[in-house]
């Protein structure tokens, strides 16, 4: 256990240095950009408004709230200091609804429909690919293309297509949302079931997107094992082929845990489009909604809050990886 | 050179995917050629009409020369036209509630069907649990009914300036053609029109140039600042490495989707065109090329070949450019290849989000997508909307990720079957 140490502070440490960097691009990117922020909201306020003391008024107002009208290391301390508090201001397209507030209601929506749909699209994707590696032939050369052809589709083409299908044509699932539009939350069975219903279509867009690239991985780096050396010495030793395979693909998981640290982001990036054509009710929705209503300070926080998501989800995903490697454990031994 | 080109064509892989892409390509410089037509050019009123040949009213009545032609299903098709097989069961339906015993009806005999209707069908008269909607929709039916079976011709008439009163100016037969090169204006639309009333093919030929623009951009500007920080990162190693290795690690794990969606929402909408988009793809997604151009160069730079260029005094920029960059060539096109096919995806997952390109002056696949959506055209089961822009996508990336197995075959002779 006490080598671990090594591993998870240095990993601490690199996560806690990433997260600082991805909180000063979330603050800067914005304020980096010609022109005011605030005065393009204004704009967008006052349209249609001629007296100009009130628009003078409004702009004031907003740039007391964001301090875009104090030098830029204030604002930062400023900022630094309302996220801490769990503060990100006042949503504009959904005023008076705080961001803070916007933001809950839709975090569990997210977090309970990706990563189970990312963790079960990776274990079937690595099934897949190790069973092509391993029994070649007529199941490799149907699963291959598919996994090819499927790993390219666009998320928001696979969810569309799942759409049209069984929730447009066979009407098998409903079409949007998280849950019926004629229900309250509750913890009735009409309620549960209904969620459980609106949950399925995406999340098996978001798990037959992930299946395909993973497959197509696990598949070359079990057919890279299966040559390995260890393995023609097993075969003479006479070790049964059950246990073989299972070594191999011990040994072929681990890149995979890897890859799925390093391509989280694009994953999520991906389930976020799958749920703004489900209109869901997660982060993707919520962005979607912010965007189009010009709502920076949530645009700023759901960024900031999925990127937080996204940093955790890696630095578990490192944690676990120092679990089972067990390269790892010999190195931080020495 | 030519030996390895040869051993790339060689690659039944590579071979599909460029075929397809070239295919693509084709379709893009040559339709424009063909058809002239401006493909932003908003032709319909109304949204989403089907794909179809449109054929001006009009114009066919007022064709120069009418043919006659005496065909046998003529009417039997004219009424089946106009009365669906739906509508035939529910005035079944309707005959049925009103207490016509099932076995007299008979819905593929048209003339006693509508014999039947005729003298039974009163149209203020509701059953119970017969909703309103559909007692107008029997009322519907009922007037679409009228002269179904009249072998009448029918009288065209225009209204006299002066006297105001409808003269007669033709009569349309019902056994009257126009050949189609005699009507003047008939439009071909493939696929239908999009929200705007835009021809969907014409749009979407364009859409696919301006996608495989930004993605060809997006791919350069990627390609060229990874290909530069993984030189220098693995060439010069030391410090340099440290610091572009702490920077490309922090922008693997720091989400791009989230970067794209800062920097697109801050330039703003005005300032959005398709290659700002493209640049800031391609300033988004230069990791993966910089990582794995680094992680060669560190192999390569021990080499024999390369210490002896350094022991014969040659400059830096000399030894990468003939010792180094020869032996990562084949990496940089692949990493190239799918650069373009992912910066054309991103564009579309921007769009999706209404942070693509301004929508006013070019279309892309992204945007095509993303006003298909806004209009749910997949709710209203308008596929031309939507669809062929997803096979496009599908298309692009299919054949590029073919292409780059295809090359991976070829110069990774570990993963060759």
């Amino acid at each position: 256990m006490k080598g671990y140490r090594k591993y998870f502070l240095n990993k601490l440490v690199w996560f806690l240095v990433t997260f600082f960097f991805a909180f000063i691009l979330n603050f800067i990117l914005p304020r980096l950009m010609p022109g005011d922020p605030v005065a393009g909201i204004v704009a967008r306020l006052a349209q249609g408004m001629t007296n100009t003391t009130g628009v003078q008024a409004i702009y004031q107002q907003y740039a007391n709230l964001f301090g875009t009208n104090k030098p830029m290391l204030e604002q930062f301390f400023l900022y630094v200091r309302n996220v801490v508090h769990g503060d990100f201001g006042f949503s504009f397209s959904q005023y008076p609804r705080t961001v803070a507030d916007v933001l809950k209601s839709s975090i569990g929506w997210t977090l309970a429909l990706q990563f189970p749909a990312i963790i079960v699209g990776w274990i079937i994707g690595n099934t897949l690919g190790a069973l092509a590696a391993y029994l070649k032939k007529g199941f490799d050369k149907v699963i291959m293309p598919i996994s090819i052809f499927v790993s390219n589709f666009p998320a928001f083409g696979m969810a569309v297509i799942l759409l049209v299908v069984f929730g447009v044509g066979l009407k098998w699932f409903p079409t949007s949302g998280g849950y019926g539009f004629d229900l309250i939350p509750n913890f009735s069975w009409g309620f549960v079931w209904s969620v459980i219903v609106h949950y399925q279509l995406p999340f098996w867009s978001i798990v037959l997107i992930a299946i395909g690239g993973q497959a197509i991985g696990m598949r070359s780096m079990s057919i890279y094992e299966l040559n390995a050396d260890y393995v023609k010495y097993s075969r003479f030793l006479g070790i049964p082929d059950r246990k073989i395979v299972g070594y191999v693909f011990r040994n072929a998981m681990l890149p995979q845990v890897t890859g799925l640290a390093l391509s989280i982001g694009t994953m999520v990036g991906g389930a976020l489009v799958a749920e703004i054509i489900f209109s869901y009710p997660g982060l993707g929705f919520t962005l979607l909604n912010s965007v189009t209503g010009g709502d920076y300070p949530l645009i700023s926080a759901s960024t900031l809050i999925i990127t937080v998501m996204v940093l955790c989800a890696n630095f578990l995903i490192e944690i676990i990886y120092g679990f089972i490697d067990p390269r790892i454990k010999t190195a931080q031994a020495d | 050179m030519k030996h390895t080109f040869r051993q790339v064509f060689h690659s039944g892989k590579f071979v599909v995917g460029f075929s397809i892409f070239m295919g693509l390509l084709l379709i893009v410089f040559v339709y424009p050629v063909i058809i002239k037509y401006p493909p932003l050019e908003v032709i319909g009123q109304g949204t989403f009409f089907p794909p179809g040949i449109y054929v001006n009213t009009f114009d066919s009545i007022n064709a120069p020369t009418t043919y006659t032609l005496i065909l046998d299903n003529a009417a039997a098709k004219r009424i089946s036209n106009k009365l669906s097989n739906d509508d035939r069961l529910a005035m079944k339906e309707w005959l049925v509630s009103d207490g016509i015993p099932d076995t007299q009806i008979d819905t593929s005999d048209i003339v006693s069907l509508l014999d039947l209707w005729e003298k039974n069908f009163d149209p203020t008269k509701s059953f119970p649990g017969m909703t309103y909607a559909k007692e107008r929709y029997y009322q519907r039916v009922n007037a679409s009914l009228q002269g179904i079976l009249s072998t009448e011709a029918e009288i065209i008439a225009a209204q006299n300036p002066q006297t105001n009163a409808l003269e007669q100016t033709g009569v349309v037969k019902q056994t009257d053609y126009v050949n189609i090169s005699n009507v003047a204006n008939v439009r071909v639309l493939l696929l239908g029109t999009d929200n705007f009333g835009r021809d969907v093919l014409g749009e979407l030929v364009k859409a696919t140039g301006v996608s495989l623009q930004i993605g060809l951009v997006a791919g350069i500007i990627a390609t060229l600042i990874g290909l530069a920080l993984g030189l220098l990162g693995g060439y010069i190693g030391g410090f340099v490495d440290d610091i572009i290795m702490f920077i490309t690690n922090m922008f693997t794990v720091i989400p791009t989707f989230v970067l794209l969606i800062l920097i697109s929402f801050s330039i703003g909408q005005e300032k959005r065109g398709a290659v700002t988009i493209a640049i800031v793809i391609g300033f988004t997604s230069w990791v993966w090329t910089a990582r794995a151009v680094r992680s060669q160069v560190v192999s390569l730079r021990n080499r024999d070949h390369v210490n002896l260029s350094k022991l014969s005094g040659h400059s830096i920029v000399h030894i990468i450019a003939t010792d180094i960059l020869p032996y990562i060539a084949s990496y940089v096109v692949m990493a190239f290849i799918l650069q373009i096919s992912s910066g054309i995806l991103s564009e579309a997952g921007l769009s999706i989000l209404g942070l693509g390109p301004r929508t006013t002056d070019v279309p892309t696949l992204g945007l095509m997508m993303n006003w298909a959506m806004i209009y749910q055209a997949e709710i209203l089961g308008k596929w031309w909307a939507y669809f062929p822009v997803l096979v496009t996508i599908a298309l692009i990336t299919f054949s590029m990720n073919l292409m780059n197995t295809g090359l991976d075959q070829v110069f990774n002779p570990a993963l060759r079957d």
